[in-house]
């Protein structure tokens, strides 16, 4: 069946549908990973977007669903060049057509994917619509999708009640702000019990937990808006507690502490980024998902400074708080999908915790 | 880290002339290092023998020698340069084994001169087996069980211990020379053998089989201080077992999950990081297809073909980056070339899918085995580009230039059901076509999968293009019956099919419908190329580099718009025997000519290897198969004012028709002038209205008239298809017997051209190349064989001046060359061959184009003739550029052009030489005497004698008188010499010593014996004409080339060679071509 992808600039690319036949609006925003499509439909962050994979050979090695980093898949719509007739691995147990419809998560195939990201590139994010429907005008269509706009993802995509990850070590406490699965089990795999609460928990419930650290997860969304979180981040700052945070972590961190985020034209999303360690001057490529970057002009050099920076735009990648034992990055040393070239913050992150106690 | 402040005089190593194993890619790298070296302000000096390469330009080294890549020249070149640092990782094995052995000499240290790039350390753990696996299993990084042996014994109680089948690889040796899989007692013993006394250090790897698995590479960059990135992964359709370079490969991998993906990538990085590397490094796994388990099969700690291969897939300048590297510079301080914002510190991603085929040379050797396996065979490759893998995969299939266009090109719809099993079971480089032809028969994706091992992704892709086919064939059968062809093929079945990329002839084909009128229905509904950009990031970020690939059913990102004249420089597809890396180095000249004359440039090429296809050539790189509709696709969003056909060898040339009809003029000699030259019969008008003579010969189209031809002209007669290159087919035959025989392979591909029978004169063959303007002709040299006609001018020595031609001679060939220029109105280059038989001069051959002894024409005289031969094109004339026309004076040097052969490589073809080029590649001996180059250019060849001081001479009956002298002189350089019967006699007649043995089917102790008892330096055998029917000649030759024994098939190259060894005690001196 015939599918429409119109963004709201008034483009319409023409392909195949995918998935769910279901009509979406949402935001639209590509993603450059040559694999990991699974690990990319799964991790929450994507909630309340849609997205274009620009690697145009996708569903090749089917679904794994080990390789799920959440329980359900989140983006809003997907976007894809060409979905693989058949799934081809050892470990797959679907396809990705069937896992699309299974979801009801709607999509659309044999469009110029390419033609597309350049569009988001040079005018920036926008929104669109996925859909069956042959629009015969789209001045109908065009100010619904200029009204859309990300909202509330958060509490969709964080966890319901806390659970525990058991462990001989370190005790974690871990903000879900829709975290990926893989951030837990990094701590998780280095012994430390993890205990999982959701992202509206009080400050002083978690504090009275007593862990040895604090993990702040990433997420999807505008970061402020989320207030009322942010509030309880910075109880969490002023204790003395270890704290990492990751993506949506770092961000409400640093707006918890009187700095300012903002919209980046078309974001970061693939597994190729190089950060820059500024402490070694070190270079690593980093797997990166966010749209919002944290002001570095806007920052209190007497509360944080900037310890990583995007070699490529100069965007800030993560700070070391002043006098605090909290450092926080911008892009995923979880990777899943991604480099693992990052894993090592989660050591230091003990170390933190060790020489702390 | 700003650049290190000592290092101001870098001495680059080449990697000498293309062998299999190491072609173009080394050029491609090395120049683009020595270019990368230059902008940052420090002295190059170039070491390469090989003379056809572009980094040996005086443009791109400032001092550049041309002489053997030896120790003995290394050590002379560093006292007289003084170099402080020498760069090894860009010139291949070679560079990096001279770099071994000058390290080991201890001379680097003793003359304060360090390596960059690499160190001794890096190198020694990488390359040699038992430190390779110790330091694999520091870190932690699986191996296949192994163990380095040193003789046969131990192999053999490895193998046992370890079970068949066993994996053997010699260390130390290029392209996987000499290895192999042994499945039983026997084949081990027979391969060990061999690698063991291949292999520079006498060690052979013996190793637990791992075929059938995954063949994944990552390639891999480290800087100084110590970061690290991946640029691309490849995955081998093939699975391991087959070597890399004669896999089809594709980039990114297809068939891995992240999981897999990022494990591999970790353990690529953790492994140059322990290495140090400091540069490009390529690390080869294998992964188990049904489980995570993976083993490091190869590290190369240098740039290699792979690298060269990913360069070209992601856009990723590697060799440049690489050379950025070994200054001191780190990752996040070198710009990305491509989009000239972000930095070299950042992984490409693609957003298309790369095909690599391998280009292997079976329709060169008839008799060998096709059959693939860790011993890389190919001379070269192509690539190509495409938003899917069936598409890419199409591409590259007709990029090859082997007659195959689809997945039908080979008939195996003859076989039974039961035969086709079994050939599915043998790899050869047909095997996707067997699959195809199973695939029609229904068999099922996973019975082919536990046949060939081939992942079932790649199985369903080929079963994709096969349903295409049948639709295709549907439509077909319908236009048969009178469906009117609008009606039978569907627009939409039109996009599809080009979407996957099949040509408008093979649609045609299929459907019975015209080409034309399929590209009428296409223009119709806008199924039209389109041409993408690979710009290194998935367009995540505005790229400025105008390097393109096409698909259909997308938007156009290349723009055709102009503010100047353009030229379109159509290059010269895969290197193969007969069309080599020469061709790009004219291709590349003639494009910064025109650049300079002030052109807009836009090559079109297709193989990865090359310096032409590096992106900042020309203003705009496509890189597609050179096909008229590909070409078509170009021109019909570049329209250039032209398009230059004379650079690009043969492939170009074949393009001259189709570009005409498309309305594009021929810049330089007419199309027609072109067709004149390749005409027999236009050609016999022009050279009887000249009169000049060529030895007497009939055009003919069947066995039956060709035997006429030949009783008529008497024989020895040549026979040859026209328009060939490398004399593709070209044989003497000297009865009816052998014509038979001839026309039959001849006939094996599909014929649109007539066969030449010619009279075949026994003579002193002269090459010329030479630039005509319309009007004056300008001849930079004449050029002459040391072997006498019958053996390819390719495979012959040519020796610049000519030596031993009359002055007479000399007027002649000058007269001649001047009247057939503008008799064909030549406008640009021509290439001309002549016998000189006494008195007598007859031409044998005219190609209105470059030719192969060009470059080192150029080198040695100093005249640069393509970018003269462009200027020309553009309407200067030869005055004008300051040359005065005729035969210039000769140049101070003496050069001699020597074929270098890969035929160890290619089991069961015959090494005898004749008209039918054979070589891969070449090296130039240049001196100021005869006898100095001649020593230097067999230096360069790699034939280093004596060493055992034992030789083998069987000749036939015609050369038993002519071998006495030369028999003597190696005697007198204190050979003992064995010899059959026959030779034996006429030896020991004419007075020189000589021991008989026994042929090969008489008993032992016998020529084998002898040939496996490695104790010997040479065999001269001359082959009987015409088709050589001995068995035991042709075992002779095989085994004393697999044996590594030098085998000569030639009287004069083997008086050569005697010539050679007299003269080698004098001190040679060392020739900086910049300064010419």
């Amino acid at each position: 069946m015939k599918a429409f992808l119109i963004l709201e600039d008034g483009t319409v690319f023409t392909g195949t549908s995918i998935g769910s036949q279901r009509e979406v609006i949402s935001e639209i925003v590509f993603n450059t990973s040559m694999t990991g499509y699974l690990e990319v439909l799964t991790d929450p962050s994507y909630a309340g977007q849609a997205v274009v994979m620009t690697y145009p050979l996708i569903g090749n090695y089917g679904i794994c669903r080990e390789d799920m980093e959440s329980q359900k898949p989140w983006p809003d719509g997907y976007i894809v060049r060409e979905l693989s007739r058949i799934p081809s691995n050892f470990r797959s147990g679907d396809t990705i057509q069937h896992f699309l419809e299974q979801n009801d998560i709607p999509g659309i195939s044999g469009i110029d994917t390419r033609s597309l990201t350049k569009i988001l590139r040079e005018k920036g994010t926008m929104n669109g619509m996925i859909t069956t429907h042959e629009y015969s005008s789209l001045d109908e269509v065009i100010p619904r999708l200029k009204q859309y706009s990300v909202k509330g993802v958060v509490a969709a995509t964080t966890c319901e009640k806390p659970y525990v990850l058991p462990g001989n070590g370190k005790k974690v406490a871990l903000l879900d702000l829709g975290a990926k699965n893989n951030i837990a089990r990094s701590l998780n795999e280095r012994g430390c019990e993890v205990t999982v609460y959701p992202a509206y928990t009080p400050a002083e419930t978690i504090l009275a937990s007593h862990p040895d650290g604090i993990m702040l997860s990433n997420g999807p969304g505008d970061p402020a808006e989320n207030v009322e979180i942010i509030k309880e981040i910075r109880k969490l700052y002023e204790s003395d507690i270890p704290i990492f945070a990751i993506c949506l972590g770092h961000q409400l961190m640093a707006l918890a502490t009187g700095a300012k985020t903002y919209k980046l034209k078309y974001g970061h999303r693939g597994g190729n980024h190089p950060v820059k360690d500024l402490e070694t001057g070190r270079v690593y490529i980093s797997s990166q998902n966010h749209g919002y970057a944290v002001d570095t002009e806007s920052l209190d050099p007497h509360v944080a400074v900037p310890a990583f920076v995007n070699v490529n735009d100069g965007t800030n990648e993560g700070l070391k708080y002043t006098g605090k034992n909290i450092f926080t990055v911008q892009y995923h040393p979880e990777a899943c999908p991604g480099p693992q070239d990052s894993g090592y913050l989660f050591d230091r992150f003990l170390k933190m915790m060790e020489v702390t106690r | 880290m700003p650049k290190h402040a000592d290092i101001k005089k870098v001495l680059v190593l080449g990697s000498g002339p293309i062998v299999i194993g190491q072609a173009a890619e080394f050029d491609y790298a090395g120049t683009q290092a020595c270019r990368s070296l230059k902008e940052e302000g420090i002295e190059v000096v170039l070491l390469n023998s090989n003379p056809a390469t572009i980094m040996t330009d005086k443009d791109i080294a400032d001092r550049v020698y041309i002489e053997p890549l030896t120790l003995e020249v290394v050590e002379q070149l560093i006292l007289k340069e003084k170099p402080d640092s020498v760069l090894p990782t860009l010139g291949g094995q070679a560079g990096l084994n001279l770099a071994m052995e000058l390290e080991e000499a201890g001379f680097l240290k003793a003359n304060h001169v360090r390596l960059i790039g690499t160190t001794a350390e890096t190198i020694k753990k990488a390359e040699d087996r038992l430190e390779f696996k110790e330091t694999m299993e520091k870190i932690g990084e699986p191996v296949a069980p192994s163990l380095v042996v040193e003789n046969v014994q131990d192999g053999i109680n490895f193998a046992e211990e370890i079970g068949y089948p066993v994996v053997l690889r010699p260390a130390y040796t290029l392209g996987g020379s000499g290895g192999g899989i042994a499945k039983n007692r026997e084949e081990l013993v027979e391969i060990l053998e061999n690698g063991l006394r291949l292999s520079r250090v006498g060690q052979v790897l013996v190793e637990r089989c791992i075929a059938g698995w995954k063949e994944i590479e990552y390639e891999v960059m480290r800087d100084g201080a110590g970061n690290v990135i991946t640029v691309c992964n490849m995955e081998n359709l093939d699975p391991v077992g087959i070597h890399t370079g004669d896999s089809i490969v594709v980039a990114p991998s297809q068939t891995l999950g992240d999981k897999e993906y990022q494990m591999l990538r970790t353990s690529a990085l953790n492994i140059i990081s322990e290495l140090k590397i400091t540069g490009g490094c390529n690390v080869q796994f294998a992964l188990h297809p049904t489980s995570f388990e993976y083993c490091v099969i190869e590290v190369n700690p240098r740039v290699s073909r792979s690298s060269a291969l990913a360069s070209k897939a992601t856009g990723y300048p590697i060799a440049k980056v690489a050379a950025k590297i070994a200054l001191g510079y780190t990752l996040d301080e070198i710009k990305n070339a491509v989009t000239q914002k972000t930095y070299a510190s950042f992984e490409p991603m693609l957003d298309y899918c790369v095909v690599k085929m391998p280009r292997l040379p079976f329709d060169k050797f008839i008799s060998a085995k096709r059959k693939l396996g860790t011993q890389m065979k190919a001379t070269g490759e192509v690539m190509s580009i495409c938003t899917n893998f069936e598409g890419a995969l199409m591409k590259a299939i007709r990029s090859l230039e082997q007659h195959v266009d689809c997945l039908m090109s080979y008939d195996f719809s003859k076989m039974t059901d039961d035969e086709l099993v079994k050939q599915l079971d043998i790899v050869d480089d047909r095997r996707i076509w067997v699959i195809a032809e199973a695939l029609r028969r229904n068999f099922s994706y996973e019975m082919i999968h536990d046949i060939t091992k081939i992942d079932i992704w790649f199985i369903d892709k080929l079963a994709i293009i096969v349903e295409m086919e049948n639709a295709l064939k549907a439509v077909g059968k319908a236009v048969q019956t009178g469906t009117p062809a609008l009606h039978a093929l569907s627009s939409e079945l039109l996009a599809e099919a080009k979407r996957i990329e099949f040509p408008d002839t093979v649609i045609s084909r299929l459907t019975h419908i015209s080409v034309d009128e399929i590209k009428g229905m296409r223009k119709d509904h806008g199924i039209v190329a389109a041409y993408k950009m690979v710009d290194t990031c998935a367009a995540e970020f505005a790229a400025a580099t105008p390097y393109y690939y096409s698909c259909f059913g997308s938007e156009n990102e290349a723009d055709g718009t102009a503010d100047r004249k353009k030229v379109l420089v159509l290059g010269s597809g895969p290197i193969r025997i007969g069309q080599g890396i020469e061709f790009d180095f004219c291709s590349v000249h003639s494009t910064w000519a025109f650049s300079k004359e002030g052109y807009e440039t836009v090559i079109v090429n297709n193989n990865p290897e090359t310096v032409s296809t590096d992106f900042d050539i020309a203003d705009k790189l496509y890189f597609e198969p050179l096909t008229p509709e590909d070409v078509e696709s170009i021109v019909d969003i570049e329209k250039p004012d032209g398009a230059v056909v004379q650079f690009g060898g043969q492939t170009a040339i074949k393009l001259t028709e189709a570009l005409m009809k498309m309305g594009v003029p021929i810049l330089g000699t007419a199309a027609e002038d072109v067709d004149a030259a390749e005409d027999r019969e236009l050609f016999d008008e022009i050279l009887e209205k000249c009169q000049i003579p060529r030895p007497a010969g009939h055009t003919v189209f069947t066995a039956e008239e060709a035997k006429k031809a030949a009783n008529e002209l008497g024989y020895p007669v040549l026979v040859r298809p026209s328009y060939v290159l490398g004399g593709q087919g070209m044989q003497i035959a000297i009865h009816d017997q052998d014509i038979d025989e001839f026309i039959g392979i001849i006939n094996q591909i599909a014929q649109e051209h007539p066969i030449l029978v010619d009279k075949y004169i026994m003579g002193k063959e002269i090459e010329v190349d030479a630039i005509c303007d319309g009007t004056d002709i300008l001849i930079p040299g004449i050029m002459e064989h040391i072997e006498r006609t019958g053996i390819h001018s390719g495979d012959s020595i040519s020796v610049y001046p000519a030596p031993s031609i009359s002055d007479k001679n000399r007027a002649t060939i000058v007269d001649y060359t001047e009247k057939l220029a503008r008799a064909l109105h030549v406008k640009g280059m021509i290439n001309i061959q002549f016998i000189v038989d006494g008195d007598d001069v007859y031409i044998i051959e005219v190609n209105p184009r470059s030719s192969r002894t060009v470059p080192y024409i150029s080198k040695v005289t100093g005249i640069p003739i393509v970018p003269l031969a462009t200027q020309i094109i553009c309407g200067h004339t030869i005055r004008e550029l300051g040359y005065t026309p005729g035969l210039q004076p000769e140049a101070k040097y003496i050069a001699i052009k020597m074929p270098v052969f890969s035929f160890e490589k290619i089991r069961g073809a015959d090494i005898s030489l004749g008209p039918e080029m054979k070589s891969t590649g070449e090296c130039l001996g240049i001196a100021k005497t005869f006898n100095e180059a001649l020593y230097k250019a067999f230096q360069g060849a790699g034939i280093k004698l004596p060493k055992y001081k034992n030789m083998i001479i069987t000749v036939r009956d015609s050369d038993k008188e002519d071998v006495i002298p030369i028999a003597k002189r190696f005697a007198a350089l204190g050979y003992k010499i064995f010899a059959t019967k026959g030779t034996a006699k006429a030896l020991n007649d004419g007075g020189v010593k000589a021991i008989r043995v026994n042929k090969i089917e008489q008993e032992s102790p016998n020529l084998m014996d002898l040939i496996l008892g490695h104790e010997i330096d040479l065999v001269i055998d001359t082959p009987p004409q015409g088709v050589d029917r001995s068995h035991d000649g042709f075992l002779i030759r095989r085994n004393a080339i697999e044996t590594g024994v030098n085998v000569l098939t030639s009287l004069d190259t083997a008086a050569a060679l005697a010539t050679s060894m007299e003269n080698r005690a004098q001190e040679l001196t060392l020739v900086n071509i910049a300064e010419i």
